[in-house]
């Protein structure tokens, strides 16, 4: 099947693991490369070739500071993932709390 | 209470797979029974506003079961799999739509039921469709269902990030 260009879906930006690790520290705070590199334990290139990925979709957000730029998640990016996942989440959440109105009569029953 | 539980769904993009993970202040033999027990686990199958009717139901290693979910307007939604294993810590069952417009469109879901401190009881499902469409398909089909909420999650993560 035919996929949307990574460079304009998030939800192909966030498929490669590599990527969520990125996302992932970047959500703890604002980085350079540099500290992304010593963090992940990557190098250089493969840190930066992710990175601009996520910048052109617009999940990362860069700053200059002096004459580094510093890099951090644009978490409103994630929003249309999280709002594709939750209806479903809802419709087992609802479930599994009528299930803990059943075991509580249970518990009293016993 | 029981209210803080929390049920977690995670699909990750471009997979054929999603897990579902929650806890449950009670013993684990308790929350297995509440799925093999016929008429417990009719009270909490759902959804909300339909009736339940259990049509067949052998929750035993190389049984099936065939529930039937109606609306008040006379829709019916039926649903049939087979129960591959059945233990108090390991539930392996096939789960199928039968309003799907050709047969085929199964799903394989195991659960474990794990032991918890202070009589707790941890529950993950691994469901794993036939292709990355069809778990979409599932996903998206909450959507159709009218529940427009439940975006407290995010507004926190989001909260948690600034």
């Amino acid at each position: 099947m035919a996929r949307t260009p990574t460079t304009h879906d998030p939800f192909n930006a966030v498929a490669e693991p590599r990527r969520r690790q990125l996302i992932q520290a970047m959500g703890e705070e604002e980085l350079s490369v540099n500290e992304l590199v010593e963090l992940l334990g990557w190098n250089q290139p493969s840190v930066s070739k992710h990175l601009g990925v996520l910048k052109q979709v617009g999940l990362v957000k860069e700053r200059r500071v002096g004459r580094q730029r510093m890099y951090r998640l644009n978490a409103e990016r994630l929003k249309p993932i999280f709002e594709w996942v939750a209806p479903f989440e809802k419709i087992w959440s609802e479930r599994f709390d009528r299930l803990d109105v059943v075991l509580e009569k249970m518990k009293k029953e016993q | 209470m029981s209210t803080k539980n929390k049920t977690v769904v995670t699909a990750e993009p471009g997979k054929q797979e999603l897990f579902i993970t929650r806890e449950f202040d009670a013993p684990r033999e308790l929350v297995y029974k509440a799925h093999t027990d016929a008429s417990l686990y009719a009270q909490w199958l759902g959804p909300h506003g339909y009736e339940i009717v259990l049509e067949t139901f052998e929750p035993v290693s190389g049984g099936k079961y065939r529930y039937i979910h109606k609306d008040k307007e006379g829709n019916a939604y039926a649903f049939h799999g087979n129960f591959h294993t059945m233990s108090e810590d390991l539930m392996i069952q096939t789960f199928e739509f039968e309003g799907m417009p050709e047969p085929g469109h199964v799903t394989l879901d195991t659960m474990r039921l794990e032991k918890l401190p202070n009589d707790r009881t941890k529950i993950t499902i691994h469901s794993v469709f036939q292709s990355v469409a069809d778990r979409d398909g599932m996903v998206a089909s909450g959507m159709e269902s009218g529940v427009r909420e439940g975006y407290e999650r995010l507004d926190d993560l989001l909260a948690g990030m600034k």
